[in-house]
């Protein structure tokens, strides 16, 4: 059953407040309603150096109630294939194992890993949020980041290439689940992470996590930027069960109703867009658009 | 010979508020609620729902922990009632950055 209003979810918080992340942080949302989707007295979480290590704190303290494992940055998919091992030597059942990285140790520096953890068909879940470059560190260029975005490592041409397909990656791993997401509609995450966390086997869920200061948008328009993000398919919300392709909420109301707007609307907003030329523009528009009927049809495969 | 220490020592952070201290202290602009604009609806409760960090509480009249609000803004922009406006200044008590 989908979740259907905000009253449905768990009451409980599992952050503390008083949390080292920025003010209106998209990683933060996303952590939040995820959490509540898990059991956090039986999930164990698999942490790389990320914004997200910020976000557990400095020792001795933590915000967070729920058990987590710092591992390296290249070794998220590594460190939780070694946690479920280790739970299944010491006969410890019922536990989720959820490996939380950015787009940075995903995208890059952990894809060798992740992808041994899924070919292994590893027992695990894993959440990639994608904040579309190495925020933690100061902005840099990642594999994730969108084509025209200035970072502070392509400051002066800003980035030349389009965005990575990581989840046609994943999917070729012919893994169980493969969702999209987003915080500006917890409801559909949390009703993702609540199915991956039933599924048996590797399952791997996107989140697109906005980043006010890294992309250069007001605090206040987090939710506002994610919905945009959906509305101009430059974030498609989907799910993709045993093979199975289905687009969600909002994405599934945009291919059933129409409506798209342009991503000339979605960079207008974003200092990151600065530089971005209308040549750009023109082309962002036909790698978005191509994508998004690529999914409108395989929506409809999926379904007949 | 003696016994062996075996007992493993792990550093291990515990769960507490306030990580990062009085994040309170971050905001420039405070959220204040109107309570009679608000729908003091269960349905509604999407500035509960919206609030990265979950400092608004689930309970009517709905009440924000002004020690950690860090003012990000999103329920005053998100309410659809606009019953929440964000007022400028930290607004808490024997606050010494607010010149009198």
């Amino acid at each position: 059953m989908a979740t259907k209003a905000a009253k449905e979810l768990p009451k409980e918080e599992f952050i503390l407040p008083g949390t080292r992340s920025c003010a209106a942080c998209g990683l933060m949302l996303t952590y939040r309603h995820s959490l509540k989707a898990l059991d956090p007295g039986k999930t164990i979480v698999a942490v790389p150096a990320s914004c997200m290590t910020v976000l557990h704190g400095v020792y001795p303290i933590t915000p967070v109630k729920v058990i987590c494992v710092n591992n390296p940055f290249a070794a998220t998919g590594a460190a939780a294939s070694g946690i479920v091992a280790g739970l299944k030597a010491t006969g410890k059942a019922g536990y989720t194992v959820v490996a939380f990285a950015g787009d940075g140790g995903t995208y890059d520096i952990g894809i060798q890993s992740l992808s041994g953890a899924l070919e292994r068909g590893t027992d695990f879940m894993y959440v990639c949020y994608d904040n579309e470059g190495y925020m933690n560190t100061g902005t840099q260029r990642s594999s994730a980041s969108p084509a025209g975005a200035v970072t502070t490592t392509t400051p002066i041409l800003a980035k030349l290439q389009h965005k990575k397909d990581m989840l046609r990656i994943v999917e070729a791993h012919r893994i169980p689940y493969v969702a999209t997401a987003s915080p500006s509609f917890p409801l559909d995450l949390y009703d993702k992470v609540r199915k991956a966390k039933e599924i048996k086997g590797s399952r791997y869920i996107e989140v697109h996590a906005p980043c006010p200061p890294g992309w250069g948008f007001p605090n206040k328009d987090l939710i506002k930027m994610g919905k945009l993000a959906a509305d101009t398919a430059v974030h498609v919300l989907y799910e993709i069960v045993d093979g199975k392709f289905r687009l969600t909420s909002r994405s599934l109301r945009l291919a059933e109703k129409g409506g798209k707007k342009t991503v000339a609307d979605y960079v207008k907003g974003q200092t990151r867009f600065k530089k971005i030329t209308e040549g750009q523009i023109q082309a962002l528009q036909e790698f978005t658009d191509r994508r998004w009927y690529e999914f409108m049809e395989r929506h409809q495969n999926g379904r007949s | 010979m003696a016994e062996k220490n075996r007992e493993t020592v792990v550093a291990v952070s515990k769960p507490a508020a306030g990580e990062a201290g009085r994040t309170g202290d971050w905001r420039s602009h405070t959220p204040r609620i109107d309570h009679e604009k608000c729908s003091q609806q269960e349905s509604c409760l999407l500035c509960w729902m919206y609030c990265p960090d979950g400092v608004i509480s689930r309970e009517f009249p709905l009440e924000i922990d002004v020690e950690y609000c860090k003012g990000c803004g999103i329920c005053a922009e998100e309410c659809p009632r606009k019953a929440i406006t964000m007022v400028q200044g930290r607004q808490s008590q024997g606050d010494p950055d607010e010149g009198h």
